[in-house]
């Protein structure tokens, strides 16, 4: 039999969840230092779905690649942790400024090289919120595709079936492979680091992150060559330059404004009785309420 | 050449979705400042009814695709024809519906055409604009609108070069209003047969469990809303309490739906539900943009919080600064004594 090749698609993402005081500069524009990178909750539901799927299927490996700066690796690493088996880091500075259909682009170039027969993304990623990447990417690649799912119903070496969640209720779905899967954040939870992967695996880094190292990782590497992880740039994917970064992106960015809050006049009051008794009785006059 | 499209869905109960007409109505306002047409897309079984609907909106055109394989909704035939016809009819701007149908098809259109899509956007405007770099005008852009980076900005998106402008936008988000017909709209009929391949078949539905909606808090004149300063799923029983007395809903902020304090279908927000009640009590809300781009039209807002620095605090018209769970009881218990 056939041994199914899985990728993930992640994202390593500013944690916009929890932008506390300290992020917001004077001015109201954010301090993106401030900011944790974290992996993309979605994209840890995928990997859990494609986890989840490799032990249904009893053999098949697991890829997870992700667009980034060098320190993206970082959840390359998270993921082989958790039982990934091996990471591609797209980097290049042709990527800067790319919109979804620009990353899409990029990440259908770099899929095709890894050929697989199944993909699972989250359904969206919490900087941008767009759920566009997924369906952009599998058109790309001319993959069907199946949004919003949940739960990984069955998978044989064909097909897959999976349980999608929607506004008002749910829907099962039924694919041949290859397709691509973009996984709601109400999928099952990843699952936790692997001790013994985490010491198998800490040392495993991108070419450009051994050239940061001040240590010299060379024998180590040539021992264990499969600590490396890939890294592509856009030469290595024959993508082209125009569909890349700001020139291959069609939506820019005119203006942005940052939130100032006009004070509007208000009452301000306290949690005691008499103040709550006045805001009642201002809401039953005025018929607010009634 | 160069209209307004709008996809209009085709809910469970064979009506037009509530987003769609509200795009429908959107649409018509850009068509009429463009001075070109407004056109709608339905795709379903049966089309019956929804035509009728759809015409009391000023829609000029209707594009009826009817046939057994695209209802219920599925992406590749639904993607297959809207290809066809945008290919075809090159339009200006095309307005999806921010749902697990119009985030599904939207992006994967505008991946085909090459073109620029811009999601959940909170307002849409016409305007103009310069190059900066080349000097180069552009008249009458759509300027697609919405809070970005966590809701800390506001960013305005334009697709200069590519066509159509995309842009979805969620339930609740633009308003609902009907349009004196004029003429009657041209019906258009899709050749649906000639134009669905057999790949555009290959993912089948098995197995659908669709629900009645059961929440409609756009609907609802009191809103009694929380957020992850409400604190667990225990404490928004108060505001249940609450909203059960005053004949109110309970809805949301993502931050709480994402904890587990609410279901799914009560969030408010850029990616929740607008509302626009005539009361909305923020129970431990502290306002982000995106929150605040759901409920900012609300007639009167009371945010009860303990920080008194709270953002929301900014357009409430009441900022109490205490602890809901002393503040709730409280206000329930005046109501039941005092209201006729």
């Amino acid at each position: 039999m056939k041994k199914l090749k899985i990728l993930v698609l992640a994202k390593q993402v500013p944690d916009t969840r929890n932008v506390g005081k300290d992020a917001m500069k004077a001015d109201g524009t954010v301090n993106r230092g401030a900011l944790p990178a974290i992996y993309n909750p979605d994209d840890l539901c995928a990997l859990e779905m494609a986890l989840e799927a490799k032990d249904q299927l009893g053999d098949a490996e697991v890829y997870v690649i992700t667009m980034g700066p060098t320190r993206a690796a970082e959840i390359i690493r998270e993921s082989i942790y958790r039982g990934a088996d091996q990471g591609f880091l797209l980097t290049d500075r042709k990527f800067a400024g790319s919109d979804t259909l620009a990353t899409s682009y990029a990440i259908s170039k770099a899929v095709e090289k890894i050929n697989p027969d199944l993909i699972f993304c989250g359904l969206q990623a919490i900087d941008g919120d767009t759920a566009q990447v997924g369906p952009q990417t599998a058109e790309k690649l001319h993959f069907p595709q199946i949004t919003y799912a949940e739960e990984l119903v069955d998978i044989n070496n064909s097909k897959i079936v999976i349980k999608r969640r929607l506004e008002r209720g749910v829907e099962t779905v039924i694919s041949p492979l290859p397709v691509l899967v973009t996984v709601h954040g109400s999928a099952t939870p990843c699952r936790a680091r692997n001790a013994k992967r985490v010491m198998q695996y800490k040392y495993a880094r991108t070419v450009t992150e051994l050239q940061e190292e001040t240590r010299d990782y060379t024998d180590l590497f040539n021992d264990r060559p499969y600590l490396k992880i890939e890294e592509w740039s856009v030469d290595m994917i024959d993508a082209n330059d125009a569909f890349l970064g700001l020139t291959g992106s069609p939506t820019k960015v005119k203006n942005i404004d940052n939130v100032v809050l006009a004070q509007k006049e208000n009452k301000v009051l306290t949690s005691k009785d008499a103040d709550v008794e006045e805001l009642m009785l201002d809401l039953l006059k005025s018929r607010v309420i009634g | 050449m160069k209209n307004v499209f709008v996809y209009c869905e085709v809910t469970e109960e064979k009506t037009i979705a509530d987003v769609s007409l509200e795009l429908l109505s959107k649409g018509r306002k850009l068509a009429e400042q463009l001075g070109v047409q407004l056109e709608a897309l339905v795709f379903t079984d049966v089309a019956g009814n929804t035509l009728k609907t759809i015409q009391n909106f000023g829609v000029d055109v209707i594009h009826v695709a009817e046939h057994k394989e695209l209802f219920p909704y599925r992406t590749l035939p639904h993607f297959r024809l809207v290809q066809s016809i945008f290919e075809n009819e090159k339009p200006e701007i095309a307005l999806f519906g921010a749902t697990s149908v119009g985030r599904d098809l939207a992006p994967r259109v505008a991946s085909v055409l090459r073109c620029g899509l811009t999601a959940d956007c909170t307002s849409l405007e016409i305007g103009d604009h310069v190059d900066n770099k080349t000097g180069q005008e552009f008249k009458n852009l759509l300027y697609q609108i919405r809070p970005a980076f966590g809701g800390n900005i506001i960013a305005t998106i334009i697709n200069p070069n590519t066509r159509p402008q995309m842009a979805t936008v969620r339930e609740g988000v633009m308003k609902l209003e009907e349009a004196p017909i004029k003429k009657q709209a041209v019906i258009k009929t899709i050749n649906v047969a000639t134009l669905l391949k057999p790949e555009d078949l290959v993912v089948e539905i098995l197995d659908r469990h669709i629900e009645a909606q059961k929440v409609n808090l756009k609907a609802s004149g009191i809103i009694v809303a929380g957020g992850y300063g409400v604190g667990s799923k225990e404490n928004f029983k108060l505001l249940s309490d609450l909203a059960a007395v005053l004949g109110g809903e309970v809805g949301a902020t993502r931050a709480a739906v994402d904890a587990g304090y609410a279901e799914h279908e009560r969030q408010i927000g850029q990616t929740g539900v607008t509302v626009r009640p005539k009361l909305y009590i923020a129970c431990g809300i502290s306002g982000a943009v995106q929150h605040r781009a759901g409920m900012d039209q609300s007639a009167k807002i009371i945010s009860i919080n303990t920080d008194p620095d709270a953002p929301i605090n900014a357009i409430a018209d009441y900022a109490v600064t205490g602890d809901l769970q002393e503040v709730l009881p409280k206000m329930i218990a005046y109501y039941k004594k005092h209201s006729k």
